[in-house]
């Protein structure tokens, strides 16, 4: 109990000394140098460039196999201006996690200055964290190491040729859940990894699209002020494996969030805290409308769609109700 | 000269890691390995080793943080064996192509299936390919001396090492070892100094795509690596006699000097074989035997060297490649030698699977076969020794 | 003699194959990838920054008088910046042949 208490408290005090970013203060700092290979429009690789801006230079940056890994290095080009190594495609969170020993260790053995403070911070894309990598995050985030974990979700595994993960949402056209004659697009609805990653009673976990992107910062930001795991789940468009026009890619990223399919939320030391209240959520048919992922749609999918996504905001609200922040 | 204590073996090996001051375990359990990392978690509990003790959640993710750690600049230590190897498998190959200086007990243990905890090779002979500088220890002060070897070579060469000891057999008897004294350590293995490592005030990527244009030079500039560091390995064992008066080298021969007929096997078996031998040689049999210390990188010279003039030989495999030419040991000595000059008869058992027992009759019997491979050439390439029909 | 493919010898390269020179990607030109490019209408624009930070490709800056430029050399020519835009300051042109 005292562990937590003094968690806690330690936290509020580095969260409140922490005024936020606007466009105006906008650190100049860029992690990330022109001239990768990212699709024309990608919005896995602006939130990756909007992290770094937030996290700084002291930064050490592990990334999954995937889209975000390609794009950025291909030999002998490397995009990646602050120190970042790739493993393989599952184990992020445990290269992130040994990182975080040695630097730890090193520093009480006085081979690290005490002062410097580095951020250790993972890239992994949706199928690295939802399917193969759930256990390494799992595990990682058990141990509390002192790590940011930024999901970049692109719901699909998009780098191999846009093949489902756990994270395709329901109906979506997929190379592995076609919208075939019989069967109609992925049969299962998305996992709910913030929940998954909630039961870990973490100190900081978030929600952020890229079509919010001070917001996205700020998130960023105080996870990396909070002593412990944090994760943030960002909802990345992707407008080659999405189907939708390269400059559609961020309002695809909007709408998710005020269609009320994508709420933006915080779960700071357990509380449940809307970031963006949705009370007239757009028609969801403006979501789809964009996407030829989801052109094959019945109305019967898109009725059980609508359904589920106000059921599940509803909960959401709920539980910022009962979990949530003493105003 | 220091004093003998009696230690179970993997009792011994976590003490030599701790007089390494390592910086970060790994630490995931399986048997016959667990007394290890569950004597290193009570060093850092009890204050006496100053080292962040991860229990990480399988062995994949052992690896996985081994490899961030020492890629920041630590001394890493991990142990497996059997499926816990097999489970880190894709790592062990990027540990040994980002040249990071990691350091792995194995316990040989048998590979499902069947399910078995018992001692063989089948686990390491799986990683024969993956680029790691190999050891072998027979006994327990040759376990505790391969694990200040291990950091003071891995930290030379830049390659991973695993020192392997048999499972049960050697990693949980009591032997007496002579502990090397804690200043010797740190002379022999002095503080870790990388001069490539995730570090922000000089910012590498570690880990890039290996087009075709550059994938063959990557794989040539490890592999060159890996050969070089026979010199580094030689060299410290050179370094450590001079400690300590144990002398060891890359193969180790018994009673090889005019030896007709030698048998080749790995591991602790070797000193039962070394009875057998004695044996033969009072009925005057000129018998010898080899051992492989140093398995990878291959000790190729030493092991040309150390066959004299003998005119067959037994190699004694402790693992099955199955529907290949030999077993693993079998394969890498025909190899060696049809590359020389020299052309003793070969034959192949496989023995010991899973802890089966080999007894000094056994390697007598291992001997009267390899005496009549000399003029007849033996029916099969290799022979699973004892089956059962 | 084998034809010679590798870009580097394998003896120059840092050992575990490791880039040394961070950020090195900026010697690559993207830029020939577009079929459209922004043009900036500086009298609609009110440097609020928004196409600098929805940018994906890094390619705007300041310039001496607080307007975001975008670098020509690294220009995809997406579209999002123009899209964002709350004046509609920028518009995609089509590039010539």
């Amino acid at each position: 109990m005292k562990f937590m208490e003094q968690r806690s408290k330690a936290m509020k005090a580095e969260l409140k000394k922490f005024k936020g970013f606007n466009l105006k203060n906008l650190p100049e700092f860029e992690g990330l140098a022109p001239g990768h290979r990212a699709c024309q429009g990608c919005g896995t690789v602006l939130p990756l460039k909007l992290s770094l801006k937030a996290l700084g230079p002291n930064t050490i940056a592990v990334s999954t196999t995937g889209c975000m890994e390609i794009i950025s290095t291909p030999f002998p080009y490397t995009s990646w201006k602050i120190p970042w190594i790739h493993v393989a495609f599952e184990n992020a969170a445990s290269v992130a996690s040994g990182i975080e020993a040695a630097i730890k260790v090193l520093k009480r053995k006085g081979k690290i200055s005490k002062r410097q403070k580095i951020n250790i911070v993972v890239f992994a894309g949706d199928g690295a964290t939802f399917d193969i990598g759930l256990q390494f995050l799992s595990g990682a985030l058990e141990r509390g190491h002192d790590f940011i974990y930024i999901c970049l979700d692109n719901e699909a595994y998009m780098n191999t040729g846009v093949q489902r993960s756990a994270a395709t949402p329901y109906g979506a056209h997929t190379t592995t859940s076609p919208a075939g004659k019989v069967i109609k697009g992925q049969i299962t609805w998305k996992k709910n990894l913030m929940g998954i990653v909630v039961a870990h009673n973490i100190p900081y976990a978030a929600t952020a699209s890229p079509a919010f992107p001070i917001d996205l910062m700020n998130k960023v930001k105080k996870a990396s002020l909070v002593n412990g795991p944090s994760f943030i789940h960002v909802l990345s468009p992707c407008p080659t494996g999405w189907g939708c026009k390269s400059e559609d890619s961020i309002l695809t990223a909007k709408l998710a969030v005020e269609t009320r399919i994508f709420p933006l939320y915080e779960v700071i030391d357990g509380k449940y805290i809307l970031n963006r209240k949705i009370d007239k959520p757009k028609p969801i048919e403006e979501y789809f409308k964009l996407q030829r992922r989801f052109k094959h749609l019945t109305p019967e999918q898109i009725e059980y769609i609508k359904k589920r996504v106000d059921e599940e905001y509803e909960k959401l609200v709920k539980l910022c109700e009962c979990f949530g922040v003493e105003s | 000269m220091g004093k003998k204590v009696a230690k179970e073996v993997s009792i011994a090996i976590a003490d030599a890691v701790a007089q390494c001051k390592v910086d970060v375990i790994s630490a995931y359990p399986i048997t016959p390995q667990t007394h290890i990392v569950e004597h290193l978690a009570e060093l850092v509990n009890n204050g006496e080793l100053d080292a962040e003790y991860m229990p990480v959640e399988s062995e994949h993710a052992a690896m996985s943080a081994c490899i961030g750690a020492a890629a920041t600049g630590a001394r890493t230590f991990t142990s497996t064996a059997s499926q816990g190897l097999l489970l880190m498998y894709e790592n062990l190959f990027i540990a040994s192509a980002f040249r990071l200086p990691i350091v792995m007990v194995i316990a040989n243990r048998s590979v499902s299936a069947p399910i078995s905890i018992w001692n063989d090779h089948s686990d390491v002979m799986t990683i024969r390919d993956s680029g790691w500088i190999q050891t072998f220890a027979e006994n327990g002060q040759e376990a505790v001396d391969l694990i200040y070897h291990a950091y003071r070579v891995a930290e030379k060469a830049l390659l991973p090492v695993a020192v392997n000891i048999d499972g049960f057999t050697l990693s949980h008897v009591i032997e007496p070892i002579e502990f090397l004294d804690q200043k010797l350590v740190n002379k022999y293995v002095p503080p870790l100094r990388m001069k490539y490592k995730l570090d922000p005030k000089k910012p590498i990527t570690m880990g890039a795509i290996g087009i075709p244009e550059i994938y063959t030079e990557a794989k040539k500039a490890q592999d060159e690596a890996l050969k070089a560091s026979y010199r580094i390995i030689v060299n410290a064992w050179k370094e450590f006699e001079k400690l300590t008066g144990r002398k060891y080298q890359p193969v180790e021969t018994y009673k090889m000097e005019d030896a007709e007929v030698a048998l080749i096997i790995m591991g602790s078996l070797a000193e039962t074989a070394m009875n057998a031998v004695d044996l033969l040689r009072k009925k005057g049999k000129r018998v010898g035997l080899l051992r492989f210390r140093l398995w990878r990188p291959f000790p190729m010279r030493d092991f040309i060297r150390a066959i004299g003039k003998v005119k067959a030989i037994g190699v004694i495999d402790r693992a099955v490649s199955h529907g290949s030419t030999g077993g693993p040991v079998g394969i890498e000595v025909r190899s060696a030698l049809y590359q020389s000059n020299k052309r003793p008869k070969i034959i192949n058992f496989i023995a010991g699977l899973s802890g089966r027992d080999v007894t000094v009759e056994d390697f007598i019997e291992f001997f009267e076969r390899t005496y009549e491979a000399i003029s007849k050439k033996p029916k099969f390439s290799y022979e699973i020794y004892g089956a059962k029909e | 003699m084998p034809k010679d493919q590798g870009l580097v010898s394998w003896k120059e390269l840092a050992p575990g194959m490791f880039i040394l020179e961070p950020g090195n990607s900026v010697k690559f030109k993207t830029g020939d990838w577009r079929a459209y490019r922004p043009v900036l209408d500086k009298e609609k624009c009110i440097k609020c920054g928004i196409c600098y930070t929805l940018c994906p490709d890094l390619c705007y800056k300041k310039d001496k008088d607080g307007y975001f430029i975008p670098d020509l050399y690294y220009c995809k020519g997406c579209g999002v910046c123009a899209k964002h835009c709350p004046k509609g300051a920028i518009t995609m042109v089509l590039e010539e042949a």
